[in-house]
């Protein structure tokens, strides 16, 4: 079961969706979403480019937050909007926290719809893509 | 190092570019592509794998979880369409970032899907930031369905440096 617009509050926290990607999920990734730029599964060709590491697809990360949404929403909700910036980096086998924040409740067209403050927060506690969302709800 | 007196990275050919459209892609959304998006991102929710849990849920098949908006129909025989926002800055940049994404959903998404995209670049900027010279294009695409509605509207933001 997925929240309910009637519970929800302006300022409430939804559950955290903790990630942490394997390699491996990044092939599926590179497969499931058809970016296969190397930076993210081939070392070496990541550093030659510069970086430290290979590095999570940001894409990946924007999806993430769509699955924290998702999973808060349920089936009789829908997501509507979601949005990110890819501001900073994420490594592979380091922790992802997802993260959201109501911070609006509202009737618009006869829908109940809530907006949020999302993000992925880095082991440092940086919000490496800080963005925003639309949700309806039953 | 006089930056002032630098000219814009922005060409006329990119600015003549701003609005637009490119050649329509085709993309498909099967149950096969959206089980392996879905496994890719780790949803474990079975409307994302099993036909007869999304359409108890009201689905018409598995719905693209948020994020999939389709696969390209590859074929090595076609030309694809020209990629958008490549064309080459009066200075070159050799990097290329992934500067964020937006979508709007206007409406579901199934399995069965044949989604028509059009893009077209809306704005291009330069800055100088920690990377240094950036030039930061912004394309909207927008993914029509079968029916000719429009599904999704994504924003993406492009960073070359």
């Amino acid at each position: 079961m997925g929240a309910s617009w009637d519970e929800v509050q302006e300022g409430m926290e939804i559950p955290t969706l903790e990630k942490n990607c394997s390699t491996q999920q990044l092939v599926h990734w590179a497969a499931g979403s058809g970016d296969f730029y190397q930076i993210h599964y081939d070392h070496n060709f990541a550093e030659a480019t510069g970086l430290p590491n290979i590095i999570v697809h940001g894409a990946l990360k924007h999806a993430f937050l769509g699955q924290l949404l998702h999973d808060w929403v349920g089936n009789e909700g829908r997501v509507k909007r979601v949005g990110c910036s890819y501001r900073g980096m994420d490594f592979p086998d380091e922790d992802i926290h997802c993260k959201g924040v109501v911070t609006r409740k509202y009737e618009e067209d006869g829908e109940k719809l809530v907006d949020l403050e999302i993000w992925t927060e880095n082991p440092d506690g940086q919000r490496t893509s800080p963005g925003s969302a639309t949700v309806r709800l039953p | 190092m006089s930056d002032e007196t630098q000219e814009s990275l922005i060409t006329d050919e990119m600015r003549a570019s701003i609005g637009r459209e490119s050649e329509p892609t085709t993309l498909e959304v099967d149950k096969t592509s959206v089980r392996m998006f879905a496994r890719s991102v780790g949803y474990t929710d079975p409307v994302y794998y099993d036909e007869a849990a999304a359409q108890a849920a009201g689905y018409r098949s598995l719905p693209a979880p948020p994020g999939y908006l389709g696969t390209p129909v590859f074929n090595p025989n076609k030309r694809s369409a020209r990629p958008q926002g490549m064309l080459e800055p009066s200075r070159p940049l050799k990097r290329v970032l992934n500067g964020g994404t937006d979508i709007e959903y206007l409406t579901d998404i199934c399995a069965g899907d044949i989604l028509t995209s059009i893009s077209a670049v809306s704005s291009i900027e330069e800055r100088k930031g920690r990377l240094g010279e950036m030039l930061i294009t912004t394309t909207k695409t927008t993914y029509r369905n079968q029916e000719g509605e429009v599904v999704a509207i994504m924003t993406g933001t492009g960073i070359r440096y």
